[in-house]
């Protein structure tokens, strides 16, 4: 079948149902249509990311719910985009969300690329964007923009706090090890600033051509330089397999082992006791003595029977914010101004703790650090106290 | 770097480089034999280490789950060579380009809904869940010796199947002239069927013995398959010898590429493919 042939056919169905709904309720559809919440969901919904993708759907649905289904007296439809995590294709598929569904709020992605890639398009069209995931750091720094809006964090608040942790227990050398690509490096750019601030000598800076998961040469390396300690980010697929290679290596027990949050991030269950011991520093963890994290945790449960992660508390805040925003202005979007003005200042009482935006619209918020003990990443301490982003380049 | 640790590197790069050999003469053989350009390779790697983790989760034991996964993988790539290669021996690559492309979607979305998109990890086996320690704070996990041992045992398997044995002989001869072997009475279409069987289990295979190391995960088969190239260019098309020398070769400059010029270790190996390709366009060694 050709495209053509497959639009014509949509274009008379849906021709025909418009003709068959406007006869039966012409006053009805219409107002149906103007009194909803338009919110476009563009996150990656297959691929390595989907999890994530479901994850903040999910949460951001629970918030909904949580809501009686409305924000600001009026009913939500969502405009579902898989992004693929593919940057290629980010600038096209906002288009169609903000240009063809002309949605009210665009919420993507996870992938730091296709974010990027939005961020032409919302900055352009002034629409309110919040991003729920992504790590650049640019994203609320030279990109910043009073329509956009991020829930989750940037790279540089979850590694800077991990400087002092080490000077602390007396690591003063230690070796970096990450792959070799954009957010490796800003991984380790954070961690560097915090640990030279606090005293702390890098000697050794090992990359890894991004995606490969060969790691023997390097841990072979770092055995030969004996370091304090090792910091390393990776993640996904790739952070299971350091782990299990850091542990078969014998560096495991001889040489402690720490990173950004990531490394020990939904893998947890894969590399079974390869990680047992790692201490990561992050917004969030999975024993956190507060109540709002209880609540939402057997809410969520509840609601789709399975565990919630970090994906689905970021989804979950990032539905928080938009209902400050459009509670607000009493559901009235058209009044961006009031909207935007209630984001800046609202509180927001997550499941990660209480925090606020900062002027760059990234959250100042308390970064944990944590212990994975069986299959959990248990907080250990609160290793920064409202922690803001420093927001280089953030002009707006 | 001491003497100690420049041997260990060397065993690292050895090492390394075996395993890639396991994945790239499936590859070598189904390109140089069939002349068929075989983007989907990765993906046979991808399918066997998620049958491994399967499997094993089934059986509770990884090696009855390579029994139990080779014939599995064998039929699917005898009922793949049967539907769809068969009817592009005499067609351009760009055909054998697209489809076998499209079945690298198929095969992700298929993985997708069976197994799901999640990262997965694969237990080694107890008898071999050990490490050997080779400096005071260095070991070398035995499973990592056991899965080189087997390489160089298929890559001996290999070599007298292809030289030694009938069937070898007929491999040989379809590939240097179809129509001639066929009008000698070798069913050429059986030994066909059989070469990309045998490319995809050999693929499978690396990713059922490879999975307790590198885990399991989507989309897992795509580095694999663009160093598998590099392999197969750099050897020779079609030369099992040359895929043999080619994987060592890769292994030991992407190990000592790391630690000594980290700062360029990403393009090393493709500088080196450069560099190979100017000297022996033909590569190490042509042809069988």
């Amino acid at each position: 079948m050709s495209e053509q042939d497959q639009f014509d056919r949509r274009g008379f169905l849906k021709g025909s149902a418009a003709i068959a709904g406007g006869a039966l309720l012409p006053t009805g559809f219409a107002r149906a249509q103007s009194s909803k919440l338009r919110v476009g969901l563009m996150l990656p919904y297959t691929g390595t990311f989907a999890q994530l993708g479901i994850g903040v759907t999910n949460g951001f649905k629970l918030a909904v719910a949580e809501h009686g289904g409305k924000f600001g007296g009026r009913e939500i439809e969502y405009f579902i985009v898989d992004d693929e995590s593919n940057p290629g294709k980010a600038p096209e598929n906002a288009n169609k969300l903000i240009q063809r569904d002309k949605v009210d709020i665009l919420i993507g992605s996870v992938h730091s690329g296709v974010s990027l890639g939005i961020s032409k398009v919302a900055r352009e069209s002034g629409t309110l964007w919040i991003i729920p995931v992504s790590l650049a750091n640019e994203l609320t720094g030279p990109l910043c923009a009073p329509n956009i809006f991020r829930t989750s964090f940037s790279s540089w608040q979850t590694n800077y706090p991990l400087g002092k942790v080490l000077m602390e227990r007396g690591h003063k050398k230690v070796v970096h090890i990450t792959w070799n690509y954009v957010t490796g490096q800003e991984n380790l750019a954070g961690f560097k600033e915090g640990y030279e601030k606090a005293g702390g000598k890098i000697i050794k800076e090992l990359f890894v051509p991004f995606p490969q998961v060969e790691f023997q040469p390097l841990l072979t390396e770092i055995a030969s330089i004996k370091p304090d300690a090792v910091v390393g980010w990776f993640a996904g697929a790739g952070a299971a397999k350091f782990l299990k290679d850091y542990q078969a290596s014998g560096l495991k027990g001889k040489i402690p082992l720490f990173g950004s949050g990531y490394l020990t991030d939904g893998i947890l269950e894969a590399v079974g006791d390869a990680a047992q011991g790692v201490e990561t520093t992050f917004p969030y963890a999975d024993d956190l003595d507060i109540k709002k994290d209880k609540a939402f945790r057997l809410a969520y449960v509840k609601a789709f029977k399975m565990q919630p992660d970090t994906a689905t508390m970021l989804g979950y805040d990032t539905a928080q914010l938009f209902a400050a925003g459009v509670n607000a202005v009493k559901g009235d979007v058209a009044n961006k101004k009031g909207m935007i003005k209630a984001m800046e200042t609202a509180k927001i009482d997550s499941p990660r703790g209480v925090w606020h935006m900062s002027k760059a619209h990234n959250p100042v918020q308390d970064v944990y650090l944590r212990k994975v003990v069986g299959q959990e990443n248990k907080m250990v301490s609160i290793a920064a106290k409202a922690l803001a982003d420093p927001a280089r380049g953030c002009k707006a | 770097m001491n003497f100690s640790f420049f041997l260990i590197q060397l065993l690292n790069g050895m090492q390394y480089g075996l395993l890639l050999f396991l994945v790239a003469s499936g590859l070598t053989l189904v390109f140089g034999i069939m002349g068929i350009i075989n983007l989907a390779h990765g993906s046979f790697y991808m399918v066997g280490a998620y049958l491994a983790w399967w499997l094993a989760g089934m059986t509770g034991s990884l090696t009855a789950a390579i029994l139990l996964g080779i014939p599995l993988t064998v039929i699917l790539g005898m009922s793949l060579e049967w539907l769809l290669m068969r009817r592009l021996y005499g067609r351009d690559h760009l055909y054998q380009v697209l489809l076998t492309y499209g079945l690298i979607l198929v095969l992700e979305e298929t993985r997708s809904i069976l197994w799901g998109d999640d990262v997965y990890g694969l237990k080694v086996p107890d008898m071999l869940n050990q490490s050997i320690a080779l400096t005071e704070n260095l070991s070398y996990p035995v499973y990592r010796l056991f899965i080189s041992g087997v390489c160089l045992l298929l890559a001996a398997g290999l070599y007298v199947l292809i030289k030694h044995t009938r069937l070898g002989m007929m491999i040989r001869a379809g590939a240097s002239n179809r129509e001639m072997a066929q009008s000698l009475g070798i069913n050429i279409k059986l030994v066909y069927t059989l070469v990309f069987a045998l490319g995809v289990a050999l693929a499978a295979f690396a990713g059922m013995i490879n999975a307790p190391v590198s885990s399991v995960y989507p989309s897992m088969g795509n580095p694999v398959l663009i160093i598998c190239f590099v392999i197969v260019v750099i050897g020779g098309i079609g030369s099992v010898k040359g895929a043999m020398a080619a994987s060592i070769l890769i292994g030991m400059a992407d190990t000592f590429g790391q630690v000594l010029v980290p700062e360029v270790s990403g393009m090393i190996v493709y500088l080196l493919m450069a560099g190979l390709l100017v000297w022996r366009p033909e590569g190490l060694f042509s042809r069988i």
